[in-house]
């Protein structure tokens, strides 16, 4: 499938002087529009808009200390929270399996229904449209916004202009904002950057997205797309003729032209190259050229087109979201008749259904199901109390007085829920060893009680005491076993005891 | 030489309007967006320059009109530290020892205040873990002690050290070289005696002449078996743990010519708060009692 634009005749001799690669940015002005697809579109902006502010908002109860908040990264206690969702930095890897998780399903979603996540659901996509409303509010329409750009630099110019960039910078400032409630809790941040109490950090980030969402939705906007975006570049690996895309059915509109009312459609092509289709483009490019890179495929001149086809009589979906292989199978069944009304109507009879189910899907949806199994099953197992065990190096091991071996061990007894409680130390491998920890008036025995802290860790030093009079070799395997008061295992670790070469 | 600024034919662009040897230049100038960088990097360097110390002048320098320097900035930080710290100190040199080793908090915080300052002061002869070294530094990690390894004798070693001429009150035990008062003989059949503390002579009559000598002459400060006498600082002799090696050879000359550790005195050194917790620290080795 060619997904580059089919090269027009007055581009075509190559030009014997060698062309500078740097092109000019042609500034955008795309005309409002009304249809499904904008309907659509503004639905799902109030909808990421509204998850992106309220969701650092959302409270959700913890015990102890931990923090209120639904979704939070706690970075200076290295917690990611998500509802009843707590993760530690060394189960990092669900929060990898999530990226993974996503990165799927947009290849999944991109093979179905081509690049709605560029269209609707990217925050370029978002953000700028959001700019763009403001932009159309203050400055007016397509038309307008030209005129005053081209017109006097008077005092309704920069009235308007300042304005606009004024409640640009203000948006921008409620995102940057917003940005970092994700990684502190949301009312207390909020306080401290209003007050002017919090941190240089808060104030870096929040100036940083201020300004990259202002620069990005404001300035770039299109320019992100398609010159910045990697994902455009690669996402045509998960398009196939089966994927719907935003396409003009060039079998039906070819050959363009005005058309008169009244006057016959035969030899005409649906086409009456009004440019609304054009002048809607947030990307500002022509869709009856084919398939484009720039194409973000949100659907806008669609709705234009429909609302052209509604006005001259003929029926919807000249430009529509159609797959490849229907193109190409009306192109093939209309081939012999002449440009007409006629053509639509064969080429009713000749549309193929989307086959959704196909090998690229499927793959797509099987990894996605293992990945998300995968992901479950990590979460559901993930151990909740864990211990590890380190070594004494200085001293390997202790002589005492009657002439037995001592080691010593610094535990760490990592506790992922929060209730407090007393495990049992034992150690196994070491016939007839005692322990003792560091606990005023205990002493040592087989098994020591070790006190875990809450959703955090707890560290204890423990001593391990041979029974006086053990042979042992240089080095003995031993494993703690941490024991729940039921006396189910909550943990074990794996270490040695060391004692002087006889 | 400046000439006249021509438009070049190939590129269309304007030369500099300088010519050498025939060879000009087309005028190809630093991006703005650059140069207005370089521009402001400038100006803020004079705004610093106003800010900070920064020109040398005939008697000093200029300050800066923040008065800044690195050396009131870390002595801020310092001050700082220590009124955070000041609080959790306090209640440490007010509580009584046994309280600090059962208070989960103080505990915590005593061992971690003490392990550093382990590492700086004690390290150097005691080893990193308090083990001890060849040649008279005590392990501080066994059960075996000298001079008392309850809390407060350990504090009170600390404070006043041990053999030392700077504190009156430093812990004293003298051993006299018995190489001077003794024959090679008596010392050889005392050597057995000690030895058969532990249960290793291999000469009973030897260490029954060895016995008789060791009742005149050892029993004050080592006890009667050999099980040492705290209070003169007299170390155990029948158990596991020799200071200067536990051989016939090692005791043999541990008797004809006795060496003897020196530790100094903490008290003035370290503040009251620092010994606390290093007496703690010591404690929780695996030796406390």
């Amino acid at each position: 499938m060619r997904m580059d634009r089919p090269v027009k005749a007055t581009e075509a001799p190559a030009s014997p002087a060698p062309t500078s690669l740097y092109a000019a940015r042609v500034k955008v002005y795309p005309a409002r529009v009304q249809g499904r697809f904008r309907n659509f579109k503004w639905a799902f902006l109030v909808f990421a808009l509204a998850v992106y502010y309220v969701l650092p908002w959302l409270r959700w109860h913890r015990p102890g200390d931990a923090p209120d908040q639904f979704l939070l990264i706690d970075l200076a206690g290295r917690r990611f929270y998500l509802g009843p969702i707590e993760v530690w930095p060394q189960e990092i890897y669900l929060v990898t399996f999530l990226l993974i998780f996503s990165a799927i399903a947009l290849f999944l979603v991109t093979s179905l229904f081509g690049r709605v996540w560029c269209g609707f659901a990217c925050p370029q996509t978002v953000w700028t449209d959001l700019y763009m409303w403001v932009e159309r509010r203050i400055e007016g329409d397509r038309n307008a916004r030209m005129k005053l750009d081209q017109g006097p630099r008077n005092g309704v110019y920069w009235a308007k202009k300042v304005s606009k960039h004024a409640i640009w910078l203000a948006i921008a400032a409620a995102t940057g904002g917003s940005f970092v409630l994700y990684v502190q809790d949301a009312p207390t941040a909020v306080r401290e950057i209003v007050t002017g109490q919090a941190g240089a950090w808060t104030y870096s980030f929040v100036g940083i997205l201020t300004f990259t969402t202002y620069a990005l939705a404001g300035w770039a906007r299109e320019q992100v797309c398609t010159y910045m975006c990697p994902w455009p570049r690669f996402q045509a690996a998960m398009l196939d003729t089966q994927s719907l895309v935003v396409t003009y059915r060039a079998w039906r509109g070819e050959p363009r032209g005005k058309h008169k009312q009244g006057e016959s459609w035969e030899g005409h092509g649906d086409c009456v190259d009004c440019r609304q289709c054009v002048n809607v483009c947030p990307t500002g490019i022509d869709i009856r050229d084919g398939q484009q890179l720039e194409c973000i495929g949100c659907g806008l001149c669609i709705d234009a087109c429909d609302a052209i086809m509604d006005k001259v009589g003929r029926p919807r979906g000249l430009i529509a979201l159609d797959t490849l292989a229907d193109i190409q199978a009306c192109e093939r069944a209309v081939a012999h008749l002449a440009p007409g009304p006629k053509r639509v109507e064969v080429a009713e009879a000749a549309h193929t259904p989307i086959k959704v189910i196909r090998p690229r899907t499927m793959i797509y949806a099987g990894v996605l199901g293992l990945v998300g199994l995968i992901m479950l099953g990590a979460l559901a197992i993930r151990d909740t109390t864990e211990l590890s065990v380190l070594r004494d190096r200085a001293p390997l091991f202790v002589t005492l007085a009657d002439g037995s071996v001592r080691n010593s061990y610094t535990l760490k007894i990592i506790e992922k829920r929060h209730d407090d409680r007393t495990l049992t130390l034992r150690v196994d491998g070491l016939p007839g060893a005692t322990l003792a920890g560091l606990a005023a008036d205990e002493a040592p025995g087989p098994a020591i009680p070790l006190s875990v802290r809450p959703g955090s860790v707890a560290t204890h030093r423990v001593h391990v005491f041979a029974r006086t009079g053990a042979a042992l070799p240089e080095s003995t395997p031993v494993t703690f076993r941490l024991l729940e008061p039921d006396g189910r295992e909550a943990a074990r670790h794996d270490s040695v005891f060391l004692a002087p070469r006889r | 030489m400046p000439t006249k600024i021509e438009k070049d034919a190939v590129t269309g662009k304007e030369t500099t309007g300088h010519e050498w040897d025939g060879i000009k230049e087309l005028n190809t100038p630093l991006p703005k967006w650059w140069l207005y960088i370089l521009y402001a990097t400038i100006a803020w360097s004079v705004v610093w320059a106003i800010l900070y110390p920064s020109f040398p002048g005939l008697s000093g320098h200029w300050r800066g009109t923040t008065g800044w320097t690195q050396r009131t900035a870390i002595a801020e930080q310092m001050r700082a530290v220590d009124a955070e710290r000041a609080p959790m100190l306090e209640r440490i040199r007010s509580a009584g020892l046994e309280e600090l080793r059962r208070d989960p908090d103080l505990l915590q915080y005593a061992m971690a205040g003490g392990r550093v300052a382990f590492a700086d002061n004690c390290a150097a002869c005691h080893g990193a873990g308090g083990e001890g070294r060849p040649g008279g530094f005590p392990s501080l990690a066994d059960d075996s002690w000298i001079w008392g390894g309850t809390l407060e004798d350990i504090h009170t070693t600390i404070l006043h050290g041990i053999r030392n001429t700077q504190d009156p009150d430093a812990r004293m035990s003298m051993m006299p070289a018995y190489g001077q008062i003794l024959s090679r003989q008596e010392i050889d059949d005392v050597a057995e005696h000690v030895l058969s503390f532990t249960g290793r002579s291999t000469n009973a009559e030897s260490a029954a002449r060895g016995a008789t000598i060791y009742a005149d002459q050892c029993v004050a400060c080592h006890g009667e078996k050999g099980e040492g006498v705290r209070e003169q600082g007299g170390p155990a002799l029948n158990d596991a743990i020799w200071l200067y090696g536990g051989s016939k050879r090692e005791i043999t000359a541990q008797i004809a010519n006795p060496r003897m550790g020196v530790m100094p005195p903490w008290q003035g050194r370290l503040d009251e708060a620092t010994i606390r917790m290093l007496t703690v620290y010591v404690h929780t080795l695996g030796g406390g009692e």
